[in-house]
């Protein structure tokens, strides 16, 4: 068989046609290739951080650290009087598992208000229910377990190539830059504080219920409650785990609304869904968290994933395409390969012309 | 006439440039010994903001698509059945056996448990779902096909016929397996960027960059083709390859045309224009990179400067920088993990990168001197 020059060009475009079409129809074309998206364990256990009720004490912080065995984070700028009983993490690091951090806006007179304002926001793995990371890994060190939804690192397995560092909306995990022996390091919810019957260093030792503990599905059903309260309401906030399975029992902190909630449980269809909640008064885009128009319902994971088993599923597309290429090539390399073979018995010198 | 013919071009080894090129690769080598000292954050500018640097963007994904000469010379030759580009084949298996190597390489000197690479051989522990897994996999497979590929030059060279005689009848199926694999990995490399979701810019964050990515690679894989084929006739004092690479050009440049045309009526879709007419660098960066395309086109776009090896040089040339810079964009400069993360190379990774490509120029000048690589220049 042979190709000509201009069927072959006819080819390239016709390739070029079709790639265009996708382009012109993009909606259709990228719903097709979308992987389902994954659904919530029913027993998943997770957080919910209410902005309105951090005071920003940061013992969260500090106790992450003691439940995590994790040194404080000493600026440069500080070295000279902080000999590391300061912890100054700017954020989340290989060092710095869970942070809160402030939004500011104007005069910072009011807590809770966007203008001339601030808010505190708690930082730490939302633990998705379709992680990006968990998708990435090439060598599976990155496990979600299948009741609890915890997402956990094996450094055992870990390979060190970052791509889940790389490809995390939320920015968690990290990699120990220095020193010759780095593994990828966050928070894991103190799973082995759980499988104790303790609670994660953070829910802890939150003195105000800002941080709590439960399962997701219980977390939501709480969420939903706050959100209707108005202002001058006063409320009940339980404190640690919300069901009182884990820890010993504490009286919830009654406090009186002050400002209104956003009408909004951030991490219930953020990209697929998270298993850490947040309720804030002010935007969740002003704290730093992914959100708006531009930021999907459904995991990145799902589209990645959906383009690959839709090119490799079963390995069918791939082997049809080399048993093609085998074909043509058997007849072509032959065709060529005989005459060089000739060629290279004869003696040196000889030449002919092309096929 | 061409012919099938393929000889040493013989002349001495240690050469003035030779002793140039020498001296970036021992550099490169002492970063690397304090890379495995010290740990990456010791010699890198690497952070968590960026943990992906120039060693991935540039060693890797830019250093294997110009390893793709070998892939559109092989689907050309054997494919396509255009038979006439034969004559270009060893050369370009040979440098797609040295780009994917040293991507690997790149590779394994950026991982950050290096002593676990193995893990990656283990099925067991294979994550069917990853995009990355599969990129490797394809390098690993790709790299051992190459090498059977590049056999006959070996076996000529050491005369052994027989066994050259015996790995042609079973030619066919490397020759297939060395087109679907670098298909499959290259347009993996743009699957794994669309997992960055909005942190890539949507003037490159698109569903099509799975093709865009085999567009590139086919459009790198052409031009440096011409590219080395021009530069190596000038630097070996061989005649030019005019006639075949004005061929070449003319396909390439078709290929360009229908890359430039998808990108053109993506980013109308994505409503990403308007990003390119902020200024920022990212704009910029885009500018270069489509510019460059279209100066390629424009370069080549008449028959007569087809027919010129300057022009083809050229054209070759911008080809290449449309390639480079997309895929620089699309892992790098296009990325913005927000949170005021920064990243520019240190000069250890700079060193290292240009250590990966001069070890390949050394290679490439070591085996077309000592090996039948390149085609008999007849004698008049």
């Amino acid at each position: 068989m042979s190709i000509n020059r201009r069927q072959f060009l006819r080819g390239v475009a016709a390739t070029g046609a079709s790639a265009a079409a996708v382009a012109a129809a993009p909606e259709e074309a990228a719903a097709a290739l979308q992987r389902e998206p994954r659904g919530r364990a029913p027993e998943a256990l997770g957080l919910l951080y209410d902005s309105t009720l951090c005071v920003g004490c940061k013992a969260c912080v500090a106790a992450c650290k003691s439940a995590n065995g994790k040194p404080p984070e000493i600026s440069a700028d500080q070295s000279d009087w902080n000999a590391g009983t300061w912890d100054s993490a700017k954020g989340l690091s290989a060092k710095t598992y869970n942070i809160i951090m402030v939004y500011q806006n104007g005069t910072m007179a009011a807590k809770d208000a966007e203008t001339d304002g601030f808010a505190f926001i708690k930082r730490q793995c939302l633990h998705c229910v379709d992680p990006s990371c968990i998708s990435c890994c090439p060598v599976s060190a990155m496990q979600k377990d299948p009741v609890t939804g915890i997402v956990s690192n094996d450094p055992n397995r870990c390979i060190g190539c970052r791509y889940c560092v790389y490809a995390c909306p939320f920015q968690v995990p990290k990699f120990e830059f220095e020193g010759a022996f780095g593994r990828i390091s966050k928070c894991e919810l103190c799973r082995h504080r759980l499988a104790k019957g303790e609670l994660p260093g953070c829910v802890d030792s939150c003195p105000t219920g800002a941080t709590l503990f439960g399962r997701v599905a219980d977390l939501r059903t709480e969420a939903h409650r706050r959100i209707t309260l108005k202002p001058g309401d006063t409320y009940a906030y339980p404190r640690g785990d919300i069901s009182g399975k884990y820890g010993e029992h504490r009286e919830p902190h009654e406090k009186v609304i002050t400002a209104a909630y956003r009408e909004e449980v951030y991490g219930e269809t953020v990209l697929g869904g998270t298993q850490a909640l947040y309720l804030s008064a002010v935007s969740f885009d002003k704290l730093g968290l992914p959100y708006g128009p531009d930021i999907p319902t459904s995991g990145y994971a799902s589209q990645t994933e959906g383009i690959q088993h839709f090119l490799y599923t079963g390995m069918i597309a791939p082997a049809a395409a080399l048993t093609g290429l085998i074909l043509l090539a058997r007849r072509n390399v032959d065709k060529h390969h005989s005459e060089a073979d000739e060629d290279a018995e004869d003696s040196q010198g000889g030449s002919h012309g092309n096929a | 006439m061409a012919t099938h013919e393929h000889m040493p071009v013989g002349g001495r080894l240690v050469t003035a440039p030779f002793i140039f090129l020498f001296v970036i690769v021992f550099a490169a080598a002492v970063i690397l010994t304090q890379r495995f000292v010290f740990g990456l954050g010791g010699v890198t500018h690497l952070s968590d903001g960026y943990p992906w640097g120039i060693w991935i963007a540039i060693d890797l994904i830019i250093g294997t698509a110009l390893g793709c000469g070998g892939l559109v010379v092989a689907l050309l030759v054997y494919i396509v059945n255009q038979g006439e580009y034969h004559p270009l084949a060893r050369a370009a298996l040979m440098t797609s056996l040295f780009g994917y190597t040293m991507g690997a390489i790149a590779v394994m000197i950026d991982l950050g448990r290096w002593w676990l690479g193995y893990n990656i051989m283990l099925p067991w522990l294979w994550n069917t779902n990853s995009v990355l897994l599969e990129t490797a996999l394809c390098i690993f497979l790709y790299i051992i096909v190459l090498i059977v590929e590049f056999g006959p030059t070996f076996f000529e060279r050491l005369g052994f016929k027989e066994s050259r005689r015996r790995l042609h009848r079973v030619m066919f199926v490397f020759t297939a397996l060395g087109v679907l694999l670098p298909m499959m990995h290259q347009s993996s490399m743009g699957t794994v960027v669309i997992l960055l979701g909005y942190k890539l810019s949507p003037l490159w964050q698109s569903q099509l960059l799975t093709v865009n990515f085999l567009f590139t690679a086919f459009t790198m894989g052409f031009a440096i083709v011409a590219f080395e084929s021009t530069l190596s006739s000038v630097a070996l004092k061989r005649p030019f390859e005019t006639r075949l690479l004005s061929r070449l050009c003319y396909i390439m440049m078709w290929v360009l045309i229908i890359f430039l045309g998808i990108r053109f009526i993506d980013l109308l879709r994505l409503g990403a224009w308007p990003l390119a007419f902020r200024m920022d660098v990212q704009a910029i960066s885009f500018w270069v990179e489509y510019l460059s395309g279209i100066a390629a086109i424009a370069l080549l776009w008449q028959e007569r400067n087809r027919m010129h090896p300057r022009y083809i040089f050229l054209g070759a040339s911008a080809m290449l920088l449309n390639g480079f810079m997309y895929r620089l964009n699309c892992y790098l400069i296009g990325y913005d993990p927000g949170h005021g993360w920064t990243y520019y190379p240190s000069t250890g990774e700079i060193i290292v990168t240009l250590g990966i490509f001069a070890i390949q120029i050394m290679l490439y000048l070591v085996f077309v001197k000592q090996l039948p690589v390149l085609h008999a220049v007849r004698k008049a």
